[in-house]
C-alpha cells in the first residue's frame, strides 16, 4: 500500500465500492422489517457499481463506462420509482410495510 | 371307403350344438326342448360312431387330418385335427353310447330338478369335450379336451351349487385335476422341446431320437428324456384318472347327480388320463423306469382305495371306491405294458360301471333319495329291475367267468403274473399280488352292498323313528316336506331302460370281443387275425404282453372262462363273496362286533390313510400359511417401507425444504447474498 | 511519505461516504435514513469529480438526490409507519450480517487485488489529453456509438411512469371528468328523440299534455 496517499490509483476507487457493495447487503439484511430501507440499501448496492464503471473507464479511457452509469443512473431511477409505487400500493392495502407480512409466497 | 371329415365334424359338434340350445335358450325350448335337442344330438353323434368303427373294421385307413390352423408361432404349429383309429373309434363308441344313455337317465332322475335343461347342457357339453379329447391328432388340442373335461366335471360336480358340500367338492376336484396339469404341462412341453412337434404322427415318428437322450435337472443327476416326459404325463393321467395321491377328489365328487357319477367320474373322463397313457405307448415304451412307476402307483391305487370302499356306507360312495380300484387295474396293465388290456378294461368297466352308478341312482330315487345303506335293505321285493341290473353289473365287476368284466380283468391279472414272473425288482411283484387280492376286496365290498341294500331286514321302516330319516345328502331342490317309511318303488322306465341296456354289454362284450379285440383272434378263438389295435397301440414282440398272454392262455373264449374258474383269482373272488354272504346275509350282527375288534384299521380306513388331512390341511393350509406370511411381508415390506416409506421420505424431505420457501423478502435476498459470497469464494480460488 | 492532494481529497470524501452508509442503514427512523443517504450520494458524487467525470457526479446529485432521494421522503412522510416494530430483531440478527458482510468485503478486496492496484497510478484523464471537457467527451460516446441504448433508456423511463401511475391512482367515487373521445363520439340519437304525435287536441279534462314537440 505504498501509494496509498501518494497517488490516486484505480485500487481507490474500487475500494471504495467494495465497501459500500458491503455495506448495502449488510443493510439488506439487517433491515428486514422495513422495505423502505431495503429500497435504500437498493439505491446503494447501485452506487457502489457505479462507482466501479467510472474507475475502470477513468482507468481505461474507455467512455463506455461513464455512458454505462448514465444508463444505470436512468434505470435506478425508474426502478426507485416504480418500487416506491408498488409501497404505497403495498401500505393501501396491508397498512403495514412490514416485510415480515408480505409473505403470501411462503411454501 | 374312407371315413368322411364330414361325419367327424358332425359326431363332435352335434353334442356341442345341443349344449348351446340347452344352456342358452333352456327357458325358451323348455325341458321337452333341451332334453330332446341333446338327446338327439347325442344319438345321432352315437350312430355316426358307430358307422366310423364299422368302417374302420371294414378296412378303412385312420382317418388323421388337420381341419383348422389355429395358430402358428416361431416353430409351433397349432391346429385343430382329428386322428380316427381304431383305439379312437373304440373311445367314441363307449363315450358317445354312455352319454346316450345317461341323457335319456336324467329326464327321470332329475325330473323335479330346476336346473334341467342346465344340466343336459352340461352333459352334452361334457360329450363335446371328451370327444374332442379322444379324437385330436395333437397334444395341444388333447390338452384342450382334458381341460374342458375338467371344467365340466367342475360344473357338474357343483351342480347343486347352493350346497356348501358341493362347492368344496367341485373346488377340490377342480385344484386337484390342477396339480396334475401341471406336470401334464410340463410333459407336453417336453415333447415340444425336445420332439419338437406336438402333432402325434410326426412325434411319434420321431420319438426314437431321444431315446438316449438324458437331461441334468439336478445338478449330479442325469435323468434320461423319455422317463422325465413320460413321468409327467403320466402325473397328468393321475390326476385326472384318480390315482392316488392325487385320488382324494372322485369319493368327493358324488356329490354331483348320480348320473354324472356314472357317465363321467366312471365310464368315460377318468378314463381320459388311460386312454391317454395308451395313445402315448410309443413314448411310455422307451422308459422301462417310467412304467415302473406307473406300475407301482397303479397296483397301490388298486389295492389300497378298494379296502377303503369296504367301510364305506353310503351306496355311491362305494361304487367310488370301486371305480377308484378299478382304474388302478388299468393303470396296472399299462405298468406291465399291457396297453390294449387296459383300454378293453377300460371299456367293458365303462359298461358295468356306468350300470352300478345308474343302478344305485335307481336305488336312490326309489328310496327318495336316501343314500345310506344301512337304511335300506329288502329292497329286491321293490326293485325287481334294478335288483336283477345290479347283480349283472356286480358279477361283471368282480370278474366272473363268462361276464364282460372277467375278460379284461384276468388279462390284466395274467399279464401282471407274466411280468412279475419276469421283471426284475419288488415292483413287478407288488403289481401282481396288488391286483390279485384286490378281487378279494372287491368281490367283497360288492356283495356287501347287494346285500345291505337288497337283502335282509327292511331298515327303511325305522328310519323316521330315528328321528331324521335322512341324511346330509337329502338334495334341497326337491323340497321333501316330509320323512319316514316311504314305500319304495321301481323307477320310471326312462331309468330302468338305461339299465337293461347296460347290463347287456355287461355280460356279452367280453364273450364276444375278446378274441378280436386284445388277443388278435376271431370270436371263437380259432383264426388268427389282424389284431384290433394295430397301427393304434403297437409294440414289440418281446415287450407285449398281451401278445404272451394270448399265446399262452388263449384258446378261445370259453376255454379261457373255463380256465380262469381254476386260477386263483377266482377263489378269492368265492372267498370274498362267502365272507359277505355271512357278514350281510346270514349274520347280520357280526359287522358290529368286527367293527368292534377291528376299530383301529376301521378308523385308518374311514380315514382315507390320512390322504384328505395331508392335502387339505397339509398343501392348502400351507399354501394358505404362505399366503398369510407374504401379505405380511407385502403389506409391511412392500406397502410400509418401499411404497408409503419413499412416499413419506419425501415428504419428510419436502417439509425441510419447504422451510426455504418462507414467503419473507430478505430470507431470498440473503440466500442470494450467500450464493454470492460462495462464488466470490470460487473466484478467489479459481483466479488468484 | 508525499502526500497528493486529489487523493487526500478522495481519502476524506471516500471515508465520509462510507460513515453516512453505514449510518444509512443503523438509523432507526427512515427520514433520517434517507437523509443520510443524501450524504452518502453527494459525497460519492465529489469523488467522481475528483477523478474527472465531472458530467457524471453533477448527474448524480441531479437525478439521485434531487429526484430519487426526494421521492424517497415524500413517500416516507406520506406512509404512516409504526416505528416500534420495525425494529423488532435487529439486535438478534446484527453479528451474522456484519460478520457476512465482513467477509464478503475481504473476499472483493483480495479479488480486486488492491495492493496491487494501488501500484499503478490512474492514468492521465482521456478526455483532458483530447483537449475536449468531460461532458462533450461523454456526449460524443453517447449520441453516436450508444445511441440505441440512449433511445431504449428514454423508453424504459416512459414506461416508468406510466406504471407508477397505474399502480397508484384511485378512482374516487363521484369525482366528475370529461371524456374528450365519449363527448366527439356523440351522435344527435343520443341527445335528441323525434316522436309523431297526432295533430289533435287533447281530450277534455287534461289540460298542459301531449304537445308535440
Amino acid at each position: 500500500m505504498g501509494n496509498l496517499f501518494a497517488a490516486l490509483t484505480l485500487g481507490h476507487y474500487l475500494a471504495l465500492g467494495a465497501v459500500l457493495f458491503c455495506i448495502s447487503v449488510a443493510g439488506i439484511f439487517l433491515n428486514r422489517k422495513n422495505v423502505i430501507m431495503l429500497l435504500m440499501s437498493l439505491e446503494l448496492m447501485l452506487l457502489s457499481v457505479n462507482i466501479n464503471f467510472v474507475a475502470f473507464s477513468r482507468s481505461l479511457g474507455d467512455a463506455a463506462g461513464q455512458v454505462f452509469v448514465f444508463f444505470i443512473l436512468t434505470v435506478a431511477a425508474a426502478e426507485a420509482a416504480i418500487g416506491l409505487a408498488i409501497l404505497v400500493t403495498l401500505f393501501r392495502n396491508r397498512r403495514s410495510i412490514d416485510v415480515a407480512d408480505i409473505d403470501t409466497l411462503k411454501g | 371307403m374312407v371315413i368322411s371329415k364330414t361325419h367327424l365334424l358332425l359326431v363332435v359338434l352335434l353334442p356341442l350344438l345341443g349344449s348351446i340350445v340347452a344352456g342358452l335358450f333352456g327357458r325358451k325350448v323348455g325341458r321337452a326342448g333341451a332334453h330332446s335337442v341333446t338327446i338327439l344330438g347325442v344319438a345321432a353323434s352315437c350312430a355316426l360312431s358307430v358307422y366310423v368303427l364299422w368302417q374302420l373294421l371294414q378296412g378303412a385307413a385312420p382317418f388323421n387330418q388337420n381341419l383348422y390352423a389355429f395358430f402358428q408361432v416361431g416353430g409351433i404349429d397349432a391346429h385343430v385335427g382329428f386322428m380316427v383309429d381304431k383305439l379312437t373309434a373304440m373311445m367314441m363308441v363307449v363315450v358317445t353310447f354312455v352319454s346316450l344313455l345317461v341323457h335319456v337317465y336324467t329326464i327321470g332322475y332329475m325330473a323335479d330338478d330346476d336346473g334341467y335343461q342346465r344340466f343336459f347342457s352340461y352333459i352334452s357339453l361334457f360329450t363335446f369335450s371328451m370327444l374332442m379329447l379322444v379324437m385330436s391328432n395333437n397334444f395341444l388340442q388333447l390338452f384342450f379336451g382334458w381341460e374342458a373335461v375338467g371344467l365340466v366335471s367342475y360344473l357338474l360336480i357343483g351342480f347343486w351349487f347352493k350346497r356348501p358340500t358341493a362347492i368344496f367338492a367341485n373346488l377340490k376336484a377342480f385344484l386337484v385335476n390342477r396339480v396334475g396339469d401341471f406336470g401334464f404341462l410340463l410333459g407336453i412341453a417336453g415333447v415340444l422341446y425336445w420332439i419338437g412337434t406336438l402333432d402325434y404322427a410326426t412325434a411319434f415318428a420321431n420319438a426314437g431320437a431321444i431315446r438316449d437322450a438324458s437331461v441334468t435337472v439336478l445338478p449330479g443327476h442325469a435323468w434320461a428324456v423319455p422317463t422325465v416326459i413320460c413321468i409327467c404325463l403320466f402325473i397328468g393321467a393321475m390326476g385326472k384318472s384318480a390315482q392316488v395321491p392325487l385320488h382324494v377328489w372322485l369319493p368327493d365328487s358324488m356329490e354331483g347327480p348320480t348320473p354324472i357319477s356314472a357317465l363321467i367320474h366312471a365310464a368315460t373322463m377318468v378314463t381320459a388320463g388311460i386312454f391317454m397313457v395308451a395313445r402315448m405307448s410309443p413314448l411310455f415304451e422307451m422308459s422301462p423306469a417310467a412304467l415302473n412307476f406307473v406300475l407301482f402307483i397303479g397296483a397301490t391305487t388298486a389295492f389300497w382305495t378298494g379296502l377303503i370302499g369296504m367301510v364305506q356306507n353310503d351306496i355311491k360312495r362305494v361304487v367310488a371306491y370301486s371305480t377308484l380300484s378299478q382304474l388302478g387295474y388299468m393303470t396296472v396293465a399299462l405298468g406291465v405294458s399291457a396297453y390294449s388290456a387296459a383300454v378293453y378294461h377300460l371299456m367293458t368297466h365303462a359298461f358295468f360301471k356306468a350300470l352300478l352308478f345308474l343302478g344305485a341312482g335307481s336305488v336312490i330315487i326309489g328310496m327318495h333319495h336316501e343314500q345310506d345303506m344301512r337304511r335300506m335293505g329288502g329292497l329286491r321285493k321293490y326293485m325287481p329291475v334294478t335288483h336283477i341290473t345290479m347283480w349283472i353289473g356286480t358279477l361283471a365287476l368282480i370278474g366272473t367267468p363268462f361276464f364282460s368284466g372277467f375278460y379284461s380283468k384276468d388279462t390284466i391279472i395274467e399279464a401282471a403274473k407274466l411280468h412279475a414272473a419276469e421283471a426284475p425288482g419288488w415292483v413287478a411283484s407288488y403289481g401282481y399280488w396288488a391286483v390279485l387280492l384286490g378281487a378279494f376286496v372287491t368281490s367283497f365290498y360288492s356283495f356287501r352292498l347287494l346285500y345291505m341294500t337288497f337283502f335282509g331286514e327292511e331298515r327303511f321302516r325305522h328310519a323316521h323313528a330315528d328321528g331324521h330319516g335322512h341324511d346330509a345328502h337329502h338334495d334341497d331342490a326337491h323340497g321333501h316336506g316330509h320323512h319316514g317309511a316311504h314305500e319304495p318303488h321301481e323307477s320310471p322306465w326312462v331309468v330302468t331302460l338305461p339299465l337293461v341296456l347296460l347290463a347287456i354289454p355287461s355280460v356279452v362284450i367280453g364273450f364276444l370281443t375278446a378274441g378280436p379285440m386284445l388277443f388278435g383272434t376271431d370270436m371263437l378263438g380259432h383264426h388268427p387275425q389282424l389284431p384290433y389295435f394295430l397301427g393304434a397301440i403297437d409294440l414289440e414282440a418281446a415287450r407285449d404282453t398281451v401278445a404272451r398272454v394270448g399265446e399262452e392262455a388263449w384258446h378261445g373264449p370259453v376255454a379261457f372262462a373255463l380256465h380262469g374258474l381254476t386260477a386263483p383269482a377266482f377263489l378269492l373272488v368265492l372267498a370274498g363273496f362267502a365272507l359277505a354272504t355271512v357278514m350281510y346275509w346270514w349274520k347280520p350282527w357280526l359287522p358290529a362286533k368286527v367293527a368292534h375288534a377291528l376299530a383301529l384299521p376301521k378308523r385308518i380306513l374311514e380315514d382315507k390313510y390320512g390322504f384328505d388331512a395331508l392335502w387339505i390341511d397339509g398343501f392348502a393350509g400351507g399354501g394358505v400359511a404362505l399366503g398369510k406370511a407374504f401379505r405380511r411381508i407385502d403389506g409391511g415390506l412392500i406397502d410400509g417401507v418401499a411404497v408409503n416409506g419413499t412416499a413419506g421420505a419425501v415428504g419428510l424431505l419436502a417439509g425441510v425444504v419447504r422451510k426455504l420457501q418462507s414467503g419473507y423478502l430478505y430470507h431470498y435476498a440473503f440466500a442470494m447474498i450467500l450464493g454470492l459470497v460462495a462464488l466470490l469464494a470460487l473466484a478467489n480460488h479459481y483466479w488468484l | 511519505m508525499s502526500l497528493d492532494f486529489p487523493t487526500l481529497a478522495f481519502l476524506g470524501f471516500a471515508v465520509t461516504a462510507a460513515v453516512a452508509a453505514l449510518a444509512t442503514i443503523a438509523a432507526r427512523n427512515p427520514v433520517h435514513a434517507a437523509l443520510w443517504l443524501v450524504l452518502t450520494f453527494f459525497s460519492v458524487a465529489c469523488t467522481w469529480i475528483v477523478g474527472g467525470a465531472e458530467f457524471l457526479g453533477i448527474a448524480l446529485v441531479l437525478v439521485y438526490v434531487g429526484a430519487v432521494m426526494v421521492l424517497f421522503l415524500f413517500v416516507v412522510m406520506m406512509l404512516d409507519v409504526d416505528l416500534a416494530p420495525l425494529r423488532e430483531g435487529y439486535v438478534r440478527y446484527l453479528p451474522v450480517g456484519l460478520v457476512v458482510a465482513l467477509v464478503m468485503l475481504v473476499q472483493i478486496l483480495a479479488l480486486i487485488g488492491v495492493r496491487a492496484a494501488t501500484e499503478t497510478p490512474l492514468a492521465d484523464n482521456a478526455a483532458v489529453a483530447a483537449g475536449v471537457p468531460n461532458t462533450t467527451w461523454l456526449a460524443r460516446a453517447l449520441f453516436t456509438d450508444f445511441m440505441l441504448p440512449f433511445e431504449v433508456a428514454a423508453v424504459i423511463l416512459t414506461v416508468a411512469v406510466v406504471a407508477a401511475v397505474m399502480l397508484t391512482l384511485r378512482r374516487r367515487e363521484g369525482a366528475l371528468h370529461q371524456d374528450p373521445s365519449a363527448q366527439a363520439r356523440v351522435r344527435a340519437s343520443d341527445r335528441l328523440r323525434m316522436v309523431r304525435m297526432q295533430a289533435e287536441a287533447p281530450p277534455a279534462g287534461r289540460a298542459g299534455e301531449g304537445e308535440g314537440a
